[in-house]
């Protein structure tokens, strides 16, 4: 695209974005600065969506506006948001009295010279000769968090599913034997055992063994599409909101 | 005539007694009325407050609270006799605390009618409390006064400002002297428990089947290790999408074109995380010795430097430390969609013959692999993300599906810690398999029997598996 004809575009878009605030503020929607925010922001949402069309300098914008905007906004989200609060203020919490009084007046803890080590430590990835250094604090994150979700995964995933998959296969009631309650029981049971025999690494899936773990899949797949159809409504819920702001907060066209 | 006279004389006298007694029982019958009625009007204003007083709660025992961390007393108590469960009495259990045995009490906490514990979680571990239960009546009224008119009562009684205007105004409704009457006469107060102190267990007993195992299978994992470091050749089987890494890198050398590596969006404290940057060791030793590009935009600081020093470790093992660059591995930006833009642009714009996502994904799952299918890249991903598997398996053209990431992170890498580490896991899948059986027959047999005996039997197995 040569020069000119994206000068032109510029232009056209700049001036329809005027003309949409000024009959933004014309609906009695808010002022003109909440009608040049607006539609920016619905400018924004059209450049992202024409990638359905394809790749494209309008995307191209807005995919580096987001992406250098939210670098940045995360970039000092780290620094005021865990810096300061979980590392300056529990240090030296006189320094922070201008941005968090609340935390001003606490004591200093010294516990806290442990994170600040090995934040220094990571930060010797820098130097050519220290980059080894780095990898003890790696390992510390690492090592500890393993530690942490190992209890976790294993109440959740190993020890719950255990507990909730023992059931009767035959699944009585007051009026005799449910059909659908004793079919939906052997169907957990029997899916259970054979995703675990599909995710059982030391053996060759073979014979019986290989049987099993083809239904052990077959329940999985069963799940996922489940799971798909469930997530796509979701998606769907999401392009809703998002036409609803282009034709609603937007253009006023739905009430 | 005389007689006459004197006959009129007596009749008059007694007229005039009659007369006398009639007015006097008139004036008393009009007092009593007067008075009848002023005590009809007095009955008819009474206020709507009377409530009988309230039995306290009894037997309130306080303890530390166990298996705990600390900061946390357990209080229990039985429920106050007017606290049943059809029409009773009380509406709450108000929980004082005190550092002193007689006076100072605050209120910590609330518990509902039919509660027969509290635990107070604001405590300092080593400080002696006590504690008493007050028992509050119900009360549905509704009092407008005026904030003049409540301070003084709010003042006067400290104990119950933490209860609300609405609660304490409601006791001046009539009478102001009735608030200092209600809190003797009406609201059930218990005996004062203490001393008490708070501390923290170096054990849980509650997580006493967890310890078991959890130690099963680390044991299990550490001997497997151990074996493996021996030089036992331990068996893995073969994993599907592991077969087809190397024909996407040889397709990519072929192609000219460059490989996109994704490793999700998590950090490095993500276990998935750390089974794809171990796979992209491997992959990375591959594209060394293909001499192929390798394009890896990420989306955290610290798995960029990870990457880094993993695809540079593989380039050199394969002999090519020439060949690598950090640019190699590029940070975006920590936002899930606007790595998602830069990462779709990416695939557009150099249409990599090949793209792999392991790790741990979100909502990016489907949007990324998408655009790679729409560029008609051969497509690998591997995640343990229920929700996303879904996606990965519709639009990629293999998919390591949740623990065969890390089964073929070990198999890949072929590390003795890695092989022990799956083998083990591979003991806890036993372990779960053979209880499940026994467990659901039990519980099967109990159903069809009604033996209370297998009942019990599945409820002590369930017992073991409960978090």
């Amino acid at each position: 695209m040569n020069p000119k004809t994206i000068k032109w575009i510029i232009f056209v878009i700049v001036l329809s974005a005027i003309v949409l605030s000024v009959y933004f503020v014309s609906l009695d929607r808010g002022s003109f600065r909440d009608g040049v925010f607006v539609t920016t922001a619905a400018f924004l949402t059209l450049f992202i969506m024409s990638f359905l069309y394809k790749d494209n300098p309008y995307y191209k914008f807005a995919e580096h506006l987001f992406v250098g905007v939210s670098a940045a906004y995360w970039m000092t989200m780290g620094f005021w948001g865990t810096m300061v609060p979980n590392l300056v203020a529990k240090l030296w919490p006189g320094s922070v009295r201008g941005v968090l009084p609340a935390l001003a007046d606490k004591d200093p803890s010294l516990w806290f010279l442990i994170p600040l080590f090995l934040g220094i430590v990571l930060l010797m990835r820098l130097s050519p000769k220290g980059g080894w250094i780095s990898r003890w604090a790696l390992a510390f994150i690492v090592g500890t968090t393993a530690g942490l979700n190992l209890i976790r995964y294993l109440r959740s995933d190993f020890i719950q599913q255990v507990n909730n998959t023992i059931l009767p296969l035959v699944d009585k009631t007051e009026a005799g034997i449910s059909f659908w309650g004793s079919f939906s029981n052997i169907f957990i049971f029997v899916g259970v055992l054979c995703g675990l025999v599909y995710f059982f690494f030391s053996k060759e899936h073979k014979g019986f063994f290989g049987g099993a773990a083809r239904i052990g899949i077959l329940v999985l797949m069963l799940t996922f599409g489940a799971g798909f159809g469930y997530t796509v409504m979701a998606r769907i819920s999401l392009l809703a909101g998002r036409m609803t702001y282009l034709f609603g907060d937007w253009l006023g066209l739905i009430k | 005539m005389c007689g006459l006279f004197c006959v009129w004389k007596m009749l008059k006298l007694k007229v005039a007694i009659f007369t006398l007694l009639f007015l006097l029982l008139s004036c008393f019958s009009a007092v009593a009325q007067t008075e009848e009625e002023i005590s009809d009007t007095t009955a008819s204003e009474e206020p709507s407050y009377r409530i009988p007083k309230l039995a306290p709660v009894t037997n309130l025992e306080v303890q530390d609270s166990p298996d705990d961390a600390g900061g946390e007393i357990e209080l229990t108590w039985k429920l106050s006799a007017d606290d049943t469960e059809d029409n009773g009495l009380v509406s709450k259990y108000v929980i004082l605390r005190s550092q002193n045995r007689t006076s100072d009490f605050h209120i910590v906490g609330v518990a509902n009618h039919q509660d027969t514990s509290y635990i107070d979680k604001g405590t300092q571990d080593g400080t002696e409390y006590y504690y008493k239960v007050v028992t509050f009546p119900k009360y549905e009224g509704e009092v407008r006064l005026t904030r003049e008119e409540i301070d003084p009562l709010m003042d006067e009684f400290p104990e119950f400002t933490e209860l609300g205007i609405k609660d304490v105004s409601m006791l001046a409704e009539y009478d102001r002297n009735l608030a200092a009457a209600f809190i003797d006469e009406i609201l059930g107060i218990s005996a004062v428990a203490g001393p008490v102190k708070s501390s923290a267990q170096w054990f849980n007993s509650k997580d006493l089947d967890t310890f078991i195992i959890g130690l099963v299978i680390c044991t299990s994992v550490v001997i497997f290790i151990g074996l493996a470091r021996g030089g036992r050749k331990l068996f893995l089987r073969r994993i599907g999408g592991l077969q087809a890494i190397e024909n996407a890198i040889g397709r990519a050398t072929e192609m000219g074109k460059s490989i996109l590596f994704i490793p999700g969006i998590q950090d490095m404290d993500d276990v998935q995380t750390v089974a794809g940057i171990t796979i992209l060791g491997r992959i990375a030793k591959t594209i060394a010795e293909y001499d192929t590009k390798i394009n890896m935009p990420v989306s955290r600081s610290i798995v960029m430097t990870t990457a880094r020093e993993t695809i540079k470790e593989a380039y050199l093992s394969a002999g090519r430390p020439d060949a690598y660059s950090d640019d190699m591995v590029h940070y975006i930006t920590d936002e899930q969609f606007g790595y998602v833009a830069a990462v779709d642009g990416i695939m557009v714009r150099e249409k990599p013959a090949t793209c792999f996502y392991l790790g741990a994904f979100f909502a990016e799952s489907l949007i990324m692999a998408e655009t790679g299918n729409s560029i008609g890249a051969i497509q690998i991903a591997g995640t343990a993300m229920p929700a996303q598997l879904p996606f990965f398996v519709a639009a990629c053209d293999y998919t390591l599906i949740g623990e065969e990431l890390f089964a073929a992170s070990a198999y890949l890498s072929g590390e003795p810690k890695q092989l022990g580490s799956l083998k083990g896991q591979d003991v806890g899948k036993v372990i779960a398999m053979v209880f499940i059986i026994v467990g659901t027959a039990f519980a099967t047999l109990a159903a069809v029997t009604g033996s209370e005996t297998f009942l019990e039997i599945t409820n002590m197995i369930k017992s073991w598996f409960s978090a």
